[in-house]
């Protein structure tokens, strides 16, 4: 097929083939990060900016990696550092950006639909890095790449994803990603962080980890952030983790072979024992590793698409 | 120039004496009378709607302090390219209108700028912060013609209860922004729902309007005083509020266009202008409110216009603040939605909801084609079509989702006290 985006703002906006091109993109850049020269050509000469207006280490350290490697030129710029504190608007800093020359800007912020918005403003192509709550399109892919480099399919795959779903961008992209790849999705968890429109995806809903364990394929543990609980969503980490942990008991009746994910940073004893998160089962490391290959495939695709004229 | 005029020919609707009939309508020294002055000018209505002015009880005319937003002088012109002759302007203005010192400074404003007649409201509270009871006798005294803390609903019941009682010695009317804060959230940007859910924005539910509503129907039916919910949106609060009219409790509600116009799913692609609060919610409360227009639960539509500049809206979504324009598309949706496309009510019942029943829940001296009364009226082309353009606006505001959309209805004339004030086309 070929690539017509510019920018990667959803994977609601995907369809199946696409999402799997990119898959197999990264397929092939993965190759490239296991050679002593981890370095191609592909975007020399083009101008990447990380825009982080919301604090990440990992995810803008692994799009800066996926640039260098891509040979771009990188440009990091942090809400802190920016005009955005002095009071300039997203699209005015976005705007200055580019007339700079800039030919990607990868965007974490907090606001859901800030990438949709410069996307349709801007000439660049805009990464979705993370949006509030809404999707982050890098973490879903990276996430059907590892269960697709494990499993060897993704099509009637079971995938339980626990924790904070309401508030989770990971997840939103997770259930789009595997629901268009015919993977079978569960969302598990209190009813506060579970709301039931979630079943209108196309997905299952499960109040009972514990009912639905031995059925999956996929375990992708979510973070569980102190501040939803702060804001009374559960009564606190000790309870949710005697309820929708993965500890050792659980994690001995796990499938043989079922995967145990996670987007990171854990919290060991909380989402899952230390012993889980370093035992057999877990792919966590291999999210991190499959992130870059994933971004490299996402950059090179968006990145060979000539901007549009008139923004 | 003249403030008297004959119009001739028109079908004439006067909800308040129960008249729809072919006829003419004079108007003399900007009053209504029973025949023509010798030098009054000549004007055809033939095929049009005669109506009293219409009257749009919910405005944020944005004067004093937002002029980037709104003015009176704008404001006012944008409610006669509407068809409305009179706006009841909310009191969110900075200051907010909450001493009879701004009250008197917003009519005399409206006076020596405006163009159609200004009622203003009086913040219910000391800067509409929820807590002490503004100087409502001051301000009732100065003119306003009821009390509202519009935007900030008033949490504490026991500061509604006094508000309702106190405003009642006045047959002052309490207009509640229905909602609850803690259910509201601070956060929400958006009904809570499957939209808000897909596109991860914190929503709030409907349930936050109705828990207030309750309130209401409680307060006024404890305090005998009119209280009226502004701007529903969910189809529980139609329910609550059919019931409480039944009991004979003196609670009201309005309708804005866009709650009956768009659902939640407007807000996809982040679009600030499907931003409003309360927020658009969903078909069923659509039906809903349909019904309860239908049946005569809801009697009053309004537009809770609320202007913002451009560089105000063109923000990410959780940025941008609340509200649409509404002065301009109000009567064309009106129209579309309620005579033509869902066929709820006819046209005299239409007019009603604009004139007759907001003037008689703000005790105004307009809303009638009445012999003696001010010379106000709208001629209405109730099938006309036209196609909104947000860049002909009077109004300063271009935040509305209804640019492009083709609308069967529209205001053709706008007389305000015998003077014509707007005329299509002019």
């Amino acid at each position: 097929m070929k690539w017509t985006r510019k920018d990667l703002v959803a994977l609601s906006d995907l369809d199946a083939e696409e999402i799997t091109f990119i898959l197999d993109t990264a397929a092939e850049f993965k190759g490239v990060g296991q050679r002593r020269l981890k370095k191609v050509p592909s975007l020399r000469g083009q101008t990447l900016v990380n825009l982080f207006v919301e604090a990440s280490t990992r995810t803008r350290t692994s799009f800066e990696l996926a640039a260098v490697r891509l040979s771009a030129d990188v440009v990091n710029i942090t809400a802190a550092a920016s005009s955005l504190s002095k009071g300039e608007t997203l699209k005015d800093t976005a705007k200055n950006l580019e007339a700079l020359a800039a030919d990607l800007i990868v965007l974490r912020h907090s606001a859901a639909g800030a990438p949709q918005f410069l996307a349709g403003r801007l000439r660049a192509g805009v990464i979705n890095a993370g949006d509030g709550s809404h999707e982050h399109p890098t973490q879903g892919l990276l996430d059907v790449f590892t269960i697709r480099e494990r499993l060897g399919r993704l099509a009637g795959v079971k995938v339980g994803i626990v924790g904070d779903i309401r508030f989770s961008r990971v997840a939103r992209s997770d259930i789009h990603a595997l629901t268009k790849l015919g993977a079978q999705v569960t969302l598990i968890g209190p009813p506060t962080l579970v709301p039931r429109e979630f079943a209108r995806l196309g997905v299952g809903l499960s109040h009972s980890l514990d009912d639905v364990l031995g059925e999956l394929d996929v375990v992708n543990l979510l973070r569980i952030q102190h501040e939803r609980q702060q804001a009374g969503y559960f009564p606190g980490t000790g309870e949710y983790a005697a309820l929708f942990g993965l500890n050792a008991a659980r994690a001995a009746r796990l499938k043989p072979g079922a995967l145990v994910m996670h987007p990171g940073p854990i919290h060991r004893g909380v989402e899952l024992d230390g012993s889980v998160a370093d035992g057999s089962h877990s792919v966590i490391l291999d999210q991190v590793t499959n992130g870059l290959a994933v971004r490299m495939a996402v950059l090179y695709l968006c990145g060979s698409v000539p901007p549009k004229e008139d923004a | 120039m003249s403030c008297s005029v004959n119009i001739r020919g028109g079908r004439v609707i006067d909800p308040a004496a129960g008249r729809d009939e072919v006829a003419d309508v004079f108007i003399v020294d900007g009053k209504f009378a029973a025949a023509p002055a010798p030098d009054a000018v000549e004007i055809g209505a033939r095929g049009l709607a005669v109506c009293p002015g219409f009257i749009d009880m919910h405005v944020h005319l944005r004067e004093p302090g937002h002029g980037a937003k709104e003015t009176i002088a704008t404001g006012t012109r944008a409610a006669a390219a509407g068809g409305f002759t009179s706006v009841v302007a909310m009191p969110n203005t900075s200051p907010v209108a909450d001493h009879p010192g701004i009250i008197a400074w917003m009519e005399e404003r409206a006076a020596e700028t405006g163009v159609v007649n200004v009622f203003p409201t009086g913040a219910i509270t000391v800067g509409s912060q929820g807590e002490q009871l503004a100087p409502i006798g001051a301000m009732a005294a100065a003119g306003i013609v009821a009390v509202t803390d519009d935007g900030r609903c008033v949490q504490s019941h026991e500061v509604m209860r006094r508000a309702a009682e106190y405003a009642g010695m006045f047959g002052l009317p309490v207009l509640d922004h229905c909602q609850d804060a803690s259910l509201a959230g601070s956060g929400a940007v958006m009904h809570e729902g499957f939209w808000s859910t897909v596109l991860g924005l914190p929503g709030w539910p409907r349930m936050a309007e109705e828990i207030i509503v309750a309130r209401d129907a409680m307060l006024a039916d404890a305090t005998g005083t009119k209280i009226h919910c502004q701007h529903l949106s969910s189809a529980g609060s139609v329910r609550l509020l059919r019931e409480a009219r039944a009991r004979g409790i003196a609670l009201s509600g309005e309708v804005c266009p866009h709650h009956i116009a768009l659902t939640d799913g407007a807000v996809q692609g982040y679009d600030t202008n499907a931003k409003m609060n309360p927020p658009l919610r969903e078909q069923d409360d659509i039906d809903a409110l349909l019904g309860g227009i239908a049946d005569g639960t809801i009697g009053i539509l309004a537009t809770d216009h609320a202007p913002h500049a451009v560089y105000e809206k063109e923000v990410e979504f959780a940025a941008a603040p609340f509200g649409i324009t509404g002065l301009e598309t109000a009567v064309g949706v009106f129209c579309e939605v309620l005579l033509h496309r869902r066929k709820v009510v006819d046209l005299p019942r239409l007019v009603a909801m604009l004139t007759a029943n907001p003037a008689r829940l703000l005790a105004l001296d307009r809303g009638t084609l009445a012999v003696g009364a001010a010379g106000d009226v709208t001629l209405l082309d109730p099938g006309r079509e036209w196609v909104v353009d947000k860049e002909q606006f009077a109004s300063k505001g271009r935040n509305t989702p209804f640019h492009g959309w083709k609308l069967r209805g529209r205001a053709v004339r706008t007389i305000v006290g015998g003077r014509t004030v707007w005329e299509l086309n002019a």
